[in-house]
């Protein structure tokens, strides 16, 4: 434990632990000494000079080393100077005086300065209602201007720092918070402050502008409405707009963020999403998130989701209502029973893929899980459990990273493992190439794609790395799915799981997966399984109810596989012909899945639903509806159920905490859960989101829920650690393409969000320049794979002769393969 | 013996040669220090010389050198020849003409806490002085004054110029430090103290280049020479760099404790046109004003009676105004030089030094109202104990005084 | 591609400190590339970020930071006048004027014939040898003191002789 300090702030006697900064002290005791530069992540830099105040210190006598005393009190001097409470810790005995003559005043001439300079245009400003500038004005500052208006300084108000991001110059007071972030949290320095004096500006001269994953977080931070999204600006007034809890379902890290909606006229009087906020969770994202999670929201309001059952009539889909597609359905599957087929992916919520399975179940039938990705039994046995936190890790965790590209894949991940590594902890990462979190790893282990397994089997005796490994005090491993299908990553986790099994159950130890889908952990745990050969069951099945998911549009290939629609009818002719299933679908969007279906049911989106998600860290978390839902649409575990009963299975289709019970009452992961105890929270450091918004930003304080980790379940059944058959390996004249994920990929959230489409572009492939000149092709030019065309992007961090497929972007592929590849 | 202690080459022609320099006892001290002094010894001697920094404020070197803490490796050593007071010019003179009796002064200092890499930092427009000390510096390494195991010992030494690009606010020594690691120069919070956490976070020592150039002679002549030198609170010699307003503008090397009267009227020869002096500005741009009656000139310049008059002796860079100036044109100037330098960082020096020079150019144009000028001075109290760095206290140095002590000039009654 | 160009001086740049800390040699490349090509372009700042393995923005905001860098074309001989407080007590702004009127330009502007930007700037530690300026350009920097107008009129058509000399030759 550190020692602690007891010192007084405006007569409050507080305890804090040595070193604690004066201004985090007075915080902890309800007190808010007013700043703009000083942000509690950050190193303080005591530039803005807002937090001056009065301190003093016990006189100690020279020759005795005693404190001396006056009138029974230890005797205490005042420097002649204010100190900034931002940059000095707390001493014994210190006494602060925030509230004192000298402190007001410098505080109201401080704002003064700020102000001379600083436009007055709060009423069209993003900013304005939480805006620390605003408030302290408000507060304290003086009624009528002494400066001349004519001599104020202006500055262009229109700048754009790239596609996401614009700054108002003239707005900007300098207190270098967007900087320092980019600099020391997010580790990409593409803002910087250029000239100097009064003339102080934000600039980025990096291609594309502002070009950094994390670029939003910047307008939470920035204390005034100098930078803001282009998503958001001028999109609404903070005061006019409600707020529900969410979870973002663009990856496996869980982020906790807050939605922000308003009814508006604009949108023809429909309450609609404006932006989506942080909202903190310090053992998730703290007070973070990435561009995709904060700008990948369009596809609420997207004029193509689905809003009515349709249903197959002469061959073309039509509306039916929800008795009678249901109604048929129901028929359908209680028709072919042990034949029938539930396929769900991770981005439906818990309660939706427990009422699938109990359906299945039900049926006799099977649940499968449409992933490329495997292990999930090895993460519910060896996961990490409750207590485990990335914030904690450093010197004596090692943090082993496998086969993933965490800041494309996971980048709240990134950002932690980074910070934990700059907190001394040992980052392993092992990859076929280089990815960007190796800058700050001590080991990188490196391997021909194809030999993940192996690799991570013989790690434990290698020198230094295996060392690391074995001795840590804490061992986590993240494994993922960069260059592997679901036979190569299978073997991967197993591998990985031996790495942790003798620590299992011990917090901060234990195996993540670095899911595609945001609950894709949530799935294994209820007991889906992965589905190697989907073609196999679209072959044999009799009826597939397909689930948040879209097989046909991944992979075109399998719509030649089955016999065309138009040729199925009438169904069930005969069993020897492979007659095709009757198809349900499940979705948002008319994917190219649901265009084959027999019938179509609309399911409403994260943001119109109540619900919860696991995370890759196992960490059951609630979500709340913040928007109406589209049209008729409804919950997937509503549909479930109603499907269900009208076969006469009762499952829960009326609320979520509700099946939330019975999956705490039957699956063993989930025992004791419930929704009252995942939205339960405590008290967070820092203390962000109140009433001094400046502190930590505009990061909301979470008042619905931290989450509960789930409880191990200690018999898995996994795969053995070797993959099947021999690795793939490219020769002379045969490529190897492997599948690797993209942070904006062409999927339909990044589709539908116009601004990160800009920065997606077209299919391609990435290739090692020297690959590239074997073909005779430069940067920009199309190839041929498989029939599919795409442009040719270079990337020396690839190996030779070897081409990146980035997942979701037009070409299906499931797992590396060998093959030729020619210029188009 | 010479006349001069520093500006011994006024006495010497070419001394800037190191034959010259040899021939004239040049580096028996930096060798007397590596091979017969321990490096606390040498400190030791400096504090016992009293020898207080030259750069402005005026810390004595040898306390300054014992804050280096000895669990920390490596230490560095810079020169501050930043030299961009308005008004001093002092330090370009002894570079350019005396310059191996400031790299010894350097060398002694790194043995002193066991550096073994220095920098020079230049202001940027002394290219051709730095180009020249490059040159100085390859000589001395050649003739066995640089580089490993000097003298037949286990020290080794380098020395590199680092040029900086056209920055006030890169003479504050902290900012110098960003600036050398490559960062714009923007000071650091202090404490931590650069004998601390100075260059790339290591124990640092920071002196300007007239102080270092006294070194060789404390090592070579002695501690309590040096000390008889001055006065009882300033020891040794200074140079006055002497501007403005007198008929021979220039440097010179005095004791301590020489009186205003001595440098302006018999150095420099009295004001041009033997107008009436008016007021001295003793620091450059950052100074207070001393109303120049007869009671400041026959002040001794030494930091205590300097600072009784109202103002500080900084780095001794007098600036002379006669009866022909007006204050209020004065303080333009040096507002302008203020605004032009503050760096940004903090709030009351980046606008205030704004604002103020909106206020004095709007009372130079003909509003010399009362208003206008109250809210010049009060600008300048509100800026005043708040800023981060002591540019911004310095900005406002003269503002106050100037309308305090020469209120007619700006249409007050006094 | 500064150290293609000038490996020796790059090299001798970079070994004055310490290897982890190569950004600190940032300033004296960027000097460097002035020097090559009369002020520092784009290309010539993402040269030096990926020697020193920083941002581009970076280096641009160190430029943005000292008067003395240009990141723009300017008169290939830079007359910088000083006007600061020393130099004003003995006649530099009357100095600066005149010269100026003679030129036929105003403080900041560049002579017709392109060849010299005249510029006012402050103190440059030459007080004591008022009127003064420095002359910046690609071959350095150099200091003329005691300067009148007659004298610093001769430097410029002395400028202007070499420069056509040199056109021509
Ligand atoms: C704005 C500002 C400018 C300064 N400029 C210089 C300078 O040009 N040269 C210098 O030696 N010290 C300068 N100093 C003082 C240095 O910060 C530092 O105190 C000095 O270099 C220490 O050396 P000394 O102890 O030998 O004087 C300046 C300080 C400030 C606040
Ligand atoms: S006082 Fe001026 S120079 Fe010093 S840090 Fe503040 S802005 Fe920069
Ligand atoms: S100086 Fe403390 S908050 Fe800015």
């Amino acid at each position: 434990m550190t020692k602690q300090v007891t010192l007084t702030i405006d007569g409050q006697q507080v305890a804090v632990s040595e070193g604690t900064l004066i201004v985090n002290a007075a915080k902890q005791i309800g007190i808010d000494i007013p700043v703009f530069c000083y942000h509690p992540k950050m190193e303080p830099v005591g530039m803005c000079r807002q937090c001056l105040v009065e301190v003093g210190r016990p006189v100690v006598d020279r020759a005795t080393g005693q404190v001396v005393m006056e009138d029974g009190k230890p005797k205490i001097q005042f420097g002649a100077k204010l100190e900034t409470a931002c940059t000095t810790p707390v001493s014994d005995g210190m006494v602060v005086l925030t509230a004192s003559e000298k402190a007001k005043a410098n505080q109201r001439e401080i704002l003064e300065f700020l102000l001379t300079s600083h436009p007055l245009d709060c009423p069209v400003c993003d900013k304005g209602g939480e805006c620390p500038l605003q408030n302290l004005t408000l507060a304290h500052g003086a009624p009528a201007s002494r400066f001349i208006y004519d001599e104020k300084q202006h500055a262009d108000k229109r700048v754009p720092l790239g596609d996401l991001i614009w700054l108002d110059r003239e707005r900007c007071i300098q207190c270098a918070r967007c900087i320092r972030f980019q600099d020391e949290i997010a580790g990409e320095s593409v803002l910087a402050f250029y000239q100097r004096g009064r003339a102080t500006d934000i600039i980025t001269n990096s291609e594309p502008g502002f070009d950094s994953i994390f670029s939003g977080n910047t307008t939470d931070i920035c204390p005034v409405g100098a930078l803001t999204t282009a998503d958001f600006r001028f999109g609404a007034r903070p005061w006019e707009m409600k707020a529900a809890a969410s979870i973002c379902s663009q990856c496996p890290v869980g982020c906790n963020v807050t939605l922000n909606t308003r009814r508006e006229a604009k949108s023809g009087g429909k309450v609609v999403l404006k932006r989506v906020m942080p909202r903190q969770n310090e053992a998730v994202n703290e007070i973070w998130i990435c561009d995709k999670g904060r700008f990948a929201h369009h596809f609420t309001e997207n004029e193509h989701r689905l809003a009515t059952p349709l249903a197959r009539k002469d061959g073309k889909l039509a509306l039916v209502s929800w008795d009678k597609a249901l109604g048929l359905v129901a028929g359908k599957l209680a028709d072919a029973k042990g034949e029938a087929v539930v396929l769900a992916s991770g981005r439906l919520s818990n309660e939706d893929l427990f009422n699938l399975k109990q359906l299945a179940d039900g049926l006799g039938g099977e649940a499968l899980l449409y992933t490329q990705m495997g292990g999930g039994e090895l993460t519910t046995a060896y996961g990490v459990p409750a207590g485990t936190n990335f914030a904690e890790m450093g010197i004596g965790t090692t943090i082993l990273v496998v086969a993933s590209d965490l800041y494309n894949e996971a980048p709240i991940w990134y950002l932690r493992l980074k910070q934990a590594a700059e907190r001394g902890a040992t980052l392993i990462l092992a990859n076929a190439r280089e990815t960007k979190l190796e800058k700050y790893s001590q080991f990188v282990v490196r391997y021909s794609y194809g030999d993940e397994a192996e690799t991570i089997c013989g790690l434990a005796k290698k020198a230094h790395v295996g060392e690391a490994i074995t001795s840590a005090e804490n061992l986590v491993v993240l494994y993922g799915s960069d260059g592997l299908g679901l036979d190569g990553s299978s073997a991967l986790a197993a591998a990985c799981a031996e790495l942790v099994k003798s620590r299992a159950g011990k917090p901060n130890n234990g195996l993540i997966g670095v899911w595609p889908r945001a609950n894709d952990q949530g799935a294994w745990e209820l007991g889906f399984k992965p589905v190697a050969d989907l073609k196999a069951v679209f072959q044999k099945a009799n009826v597939v109810y397909i689930a948040g998911a879209d097989p046909f549009g991944d992979n075109p290939e399998l719509t030649s596989r089955i016999p065309h629609h138009a040729s199925r009818i009438p169904q069930h002719a005969s069993r020897s012909t492979h007659p095709a299933p009757f198809i349900i679908v499940q979705e948002l969007f008319l994917t190219e899945t649901a265009k084959l279906a027999d019938v179509i049911l609309p399911a409403q989106a994260v943001t119109e639903r109540e619900g919860s998600f696991t995370s890759g860290e196992r960490r059951a978390q609630r979500f709340y509806p913040a928007v109406p839902a589209r049209g008729q649409s409804r919950a997937d575990f509503v549909i479930t159920a109603q499907i269900a009963a009208e076969f006469g299975l009762e499952l829960e289709g009326r609320f979520a905490a509700r099946v939330m019970d019975k999956m705490a009452a039957t699956v063993k992961t989930f025992a004791g859960i419930s929704y009252r105890e995942l939205a339960e929270t405590t008290e967070q450091w820092p203390i962000v989101g109140r009433g001094d918004l400046y502190y930590g930003g505009t990061t909301y304080e979470n008042k619905q829920g931290l989450g509960v980790i789930l409880a191990l379940s200690p018999s898995p059944t996994g795969r053995g650690a070797r993959g099947e058959g021999k690795p793939l390996r490219p020769d002379e004249d045969h490529w190897l393409a492997v599948p690797v994920t993209r942070l904006y990929d062409l999927g339909i959230t990044v589709a539908t969000s116009a601004l990160l489409k800009a920065r997606t572009g077209g299919a391609h492939i990435l290739l090692h320049p020297d690959s590239a000149q074997k073909l005779g092709l430069a940067a920009g030019e199309q190839v041929e794979l498989n029939g599919n065309r795409l442009e040719v992007r270079l990337d020396p961090t690839v190996p030779v002769m070897v081409a990146l497929v980035p997942r979701s972007m037009g070409v299906p592929i499931a797992g590396p393969m060998v093959a030729k590849i020619k210029a188009a | 013996m010479t006349e001069h202690l520093l500006l011994c080459h006024r006495d010497i022609p070419n001394l800037h040669k190191l034959a010259v320099y040899q021939q004239h006892g040049g580096f028996e001290a930096f060798k007397k220090a590596v091979t017969k002094m321990q490096p606390g010894e040498v400190t030791d001697a400096v504090k016992a010389s009293g020898l207080r920094g030259r750069g402005g404020a005026g810390f004595p070197a040898g306390v300054k050198w014992s804050f280096i803490p000895n669990n920390i490796w490596p230490h560095y050593v810079v020169a501050n020849a930043d030299e961009s007071e308005p008004g001093t010019f002092k330090d370009r003179e002894i570079m350019e003409s005396n310059p191996f009796q400031f790299l010894e002064g350097v060398a002694i200092a790194a043995y002193a806490v066991q550096a073994n890499v220095a920098y020079v930092y230049l202001r940027g427009e002394f290219w051709p002085v730095a180009a020249e000390l490059d040159k100085r510096i390859e000589e001395m390494e050649k003739a066995g004054f640089l580089g490993d195991k000097l003298f037949g010992t286990d020290y080794s030494l380098r020395i590199h110029t680092h040029l900086g690009a056209g920055a006030y606010i890169c003479g504050e020594e902290t900012a110098l430090l960003e600036s050398m690691e490559g960062s714009r120069g923007q000071p650091r919070i202090r404490p931590p103290f650069p004998a601390v956490y100075g260059l790339y976070g290591k124990p640092t020592v920071v002196n300007n280049v007239e102080t270092l150039t006294n070194l060789p002679l404390i090592i070579a002549k002695g501690a309590g020479w040096y000390k008889s030198l001055g006065t009882a609170d300033s020891a040794g010699v200074k140079i006055f760099s002497l501007s403005g307003r007198v008929k021979k503008p220039g440097n010179y090397e005095l004791p301590f404790g020489t009186t205003f009267r001595e440098l302006i009227c018999n150095c420099g020869g009295g004001i041009i046109d033997d107008r009436p002096i008016k007021a001295i500005m003793p620091a450059g741009a950052s100074s207070a004003f001393i109303v120049a009656d007869d009671k400041a000139l026959d002040t001794p310049m030494d930091y205590a009676s300097v600072r009784a008059l109202g103002a500080d002796l900084g780095s001794a860079s007098v600036i002379v105004i006669d009866d022909t100036v007006s204050i209020d044109w004065v303080i333009n100037k040096t507002l302008h030089f203020f605004k032009h330098e503050s760096c940004g960082k903090c709030t009351p020096c980046r606008e205030g030094c704004y604002w103020m020079l909106h206020l004095i150019e709007r009372i130079e144009h003909g509003e010399k109202t009362k208003e206008s000028v109250e809210l010049l001075r009060s600008v300048a109290k509100q800026m005043q104990n708040k800023c981060l760095c002591p540019l911004g206290e310095f900005s406002t140095m003269a503002v106050t005084t100037a309308i305090e002590r020469f209120p007619k000039d700006f249409g007050l009654e006094d | 591609m500064l150290a293609e160009k000038y490996p020796e001086e790059v090299k001798k740049i970079l070994e004055k400190y310490p290897p982890e800390q190569k950004r600190s040699a940032v300033m004296p490349l960027l000097y460097l590339a002035q020097r090559d090509g009369g002020y520092i372009t784009k290309e010539a700042m993402k040269d030096i970020a990926a020697m020193l393995e920083i941002a581009p923005t970076e280096v641009a905001s160190i430029i943005g930071f000292y008067t003395l860098f240009l990141d723009e074309e300017a008169g290939k001989y830079r007359m910088q006048v000083c006007t600061d407080l020393p130099c004003a007590l003995r006649g530099a702004d009357k100095f600066l004027e005149e010269l100026c009127g003679n030129l036929g330009v105003k403080v900041g502007e560049t002579t017709s014939d392109g060849l010299v930007t005249v510029e006012a700037v402050m103190c440059l530690a030459g007080c004591d040898k008022a009127p003064m300026f420095q002359m910046q350009s690609s071959e350095g920097l150099e200091y003329h003191e005691n300067q009148t107008v007659e004298s610093a009129m001769g430097l410029i058509e002395e400028i202007r002789r070499k420069e056509q000399f040199s056109q021509q030759g």
